[in-house]
């Protein structure tokens, strides 16, 4: 018999003013797996979330947190949460507040222990509004994860954080899953969603749209037989030209600061292999290449019927993701 | 880890904030104080003495006025700041609960106000102060009451308004009552600051409280009525709108 899941929400209900905004979802997240949970602005992620966390009562529908009613002193002491905004008290230093998160949790690692983990040794003494954006966020998960919870809530872990940080998050977040420890992820950085979570459900006005691996919807939802090219320099119009001769396939278009090869059909690897051949006779440089040419991105726009996305520290068209290199 | 030594453990996180908080400080203690002297030794101001030491009548409405502070003023302000940073919300998720959240601030609150007490007392002693010590019992249970109120009251405010706004209304209020609240000074006495009604207000209810307590040492049944009525108020509206996970 399977072990139950770490959060079983089941046919919820949140009702605000008469009006839905979560509509009859069902899903589960599981130990040892990180669960995204994605959706524009106003989907009803965070209201779940918040009901999972036993912070909002919903109007219908069951909740179980590690088998327990969310908000029972079973179910805080075994959750971790992270909130969007921190929860961090500004005047108090990270000592103080590693303190209070230690002493009241069961079983929670030292104060000591959270300073070494998260690499805060240095700002010990200082008080919480002299951090940094990504001292604060470490910290945030040094609170999330001081007694070692068997399920944890991420409210946009890296919201705000630059590359270098905001890997340091990820990382953080991936060793979570590896302590067995069940993540519930929900962010509107769609590329962290790819890079982190095992399974996505994507909401759109408080309803489960779809959900699976990121694979597996970029697959079902956004596969567009398409490569995607980023070069070292802008190619000129005459070159896009020959390129689209040399592949012999479908529409050549720039998009954004990539270049599209559509419609491959069963000819891709040979298309892509007289692409790179055409590419390097004309010194035209790779940066990156990516076939298939869907991301989670593709997916969710088209899932959730938006032409851009609603936070402004997502990417901005879909391409841009590739541009970085870490999804192609 | 049981729920007490949680309740304990926040209790005293709050109580260091307090202390270590200069402004907080600044109204709790100093300002009390600098009341005690300004009031209690200088003869700037008339008093409705009445053959009572003016030590005697002002040191009493200066532990009251330290306890609405503690209690109210540096309640509203610190709960408002926690509401718009989030803390409330993060410690709502812990074992400890909106519950323990709400009795760890109260212990916090008590465990300060001793301080207060013990270090206004003694300064009003060393400056002359004789009290009665009879109405101890009485002095008491007004100061418990008083500071269920006006917690009450603080964590009221704090869940209502804006923290920004919280600052104004309770530094405003701390001002006002202060002054004419009949909380220092006797609410009916023949003083300039004397308020019509005044006694009927949390304020003065607890400034007559503890003046009947310590100056004559006897029970003021009806401001202790006057006082435990508003308590009950402003503990039902706390409960009804505080809400540590909003």
């Amino acid at each position: 018999m399977p072990a139950p899941a770490a959060l079983e929400v089941t046919d919820l209900v949140v009702t605000y003013d008469g009006r839905r905004v979560v509509d009859d979802l069902t899903f589960q997240a599981e130990a040892g797996r990180i669960t995204a949970v994605l959706g524009p602005n106003g989907a009803g992620k965070t209201t779940t979330i918040e009901c999972a966390e036993g912070l909002r009562r919903p109007a219908s529908g069951t909740i179980r947190v590690l088998g327990h009613a969310p908000g029972s002193t079973q179910a805080r002491a075994r959750t971790g949460v992270m909130l969007q905004d921190g929860g961090l008290p500004m005047a108090r230093s990270v000592r103080d507040v590693l303190a209070l998160a230690c002493a009241v949790r069961p079983g929670a690692r030292s104060p000591r222990e959270l300073v070494d983990l998260l690499d805060l040794a240095a700002v010990e003494r200082t008080p919480v509004r002299r951090l940094s954006g990504g001292q604060r966020q470490r910290l945030a998960f040094a609170v999330a994860i001081a007694a070692r919870p068997d399920l944890a809530f991420l409210d946009e872990p890296s919201a705000g954080l630059d590359p270098h940080a905001r890997r340091d998050v990820w990382s953080l977040v991936r060793d979570l899953r590896e302590s067995g420890t069940a993540v519930v992820l929900t962010t509107h950085l769609l590329q962290e969603a790819e890079e982190l979570a095992d399974v996505v459900h994507v909401l759109d006005r408080g309803r489960l749209v779809a959900a699976g691996t990121p694979q597996d919807l970029v697959a079902r939802y956004a596969a567009t037989d398409t490569l995607q090219i980023t070069f070292a320099r802008r190619p000129a119009p005459g070159e896009l030209a020959a390129l689209g001769r040399a592949a012999a396939a479908g529409a050549v278009e720039r998009d954004g600061d990539a270049v599209l090869v559509r419609d491959l059909g069963s000819d891709g690897p040979h298309v892509t292999a007289r692409v790179a051949a055409w590419c390097a006779d004309a010194g035209l440089a790779i940066l990156t290449l990516r076939a298939g040419g869907g991301t989670l991105e593709h997916a969710y726009l088209a899932l959730t019927g938006r032409h851009e996305l609603d936070d402004a520290g997502s990417p901005g068209r879909p391409g841009a993701g590739a541009s970085d290199g870490s999804a192609a | 880890m049981t729920a007490t030594r949680r309740v304990l453990a926040y209790a005293r996180f709050e109580a260091i904030g307090i202390l270590r908080n200069g402004e907080q400080l600044l109204v709790a203690v100093v300002l009390p104080a600098l009341a005690l002297l300004g009031l209690g030794v200088a003869t700037v101001v008339s008093l409705p003495l009445d053959g009572t030491n003016r030590i005697d009548l002002i040191a009493p409405g200066v532990l009251a006025l330290a306890i609405m502070s503690s209690s109210f003023t540096s309640q509203a302000i610190a709960t408002a700041f926690d509401r718009r940073w989030g803390v409330l919300r993060q410690l709502s998720t812990t074992p400890l609960g909106p519950r323990g959240i709400v009795l760890g601030k109260v212990l916090a609150v008590l465990a300060v106000q001793v301080l207060q007490v013990v270090a206004l007392s003694g300064l009003a002693v060393a400056v002359g102060w004789r009290p009665d010590l009879g109405g101890l019992g009485a002095a008491l249970l007004t100061w418990v009451l008083g500071s269920i109120c006006f917690t009450s009251l603080g964590l009221l405010v704090a869940a209502r308004l804006r923290a920004e706004a919280v600052l104004a209304v309770a530094n405003l209020l701390w001002l006002a009552l202060a002054a004419i609240g009949g909380l220092v000074l006797p609410a009916d006495g023949d003083t300039r600051f004397a308020v019509p009604l005044a006694s009927w207000l949390p304020s003065g209810a607890l400034g007559d409280a503890m003046r009947a307590a310590l100056v004559d040492g006897a029970f003021a049944e009806v401001a202790l009525v006057v006082l435990a009525a508003w308590t009950v108020a402003c503990l039902a509206a706390a409960a009804r709108w505080f809400r540590p996970t909003e």
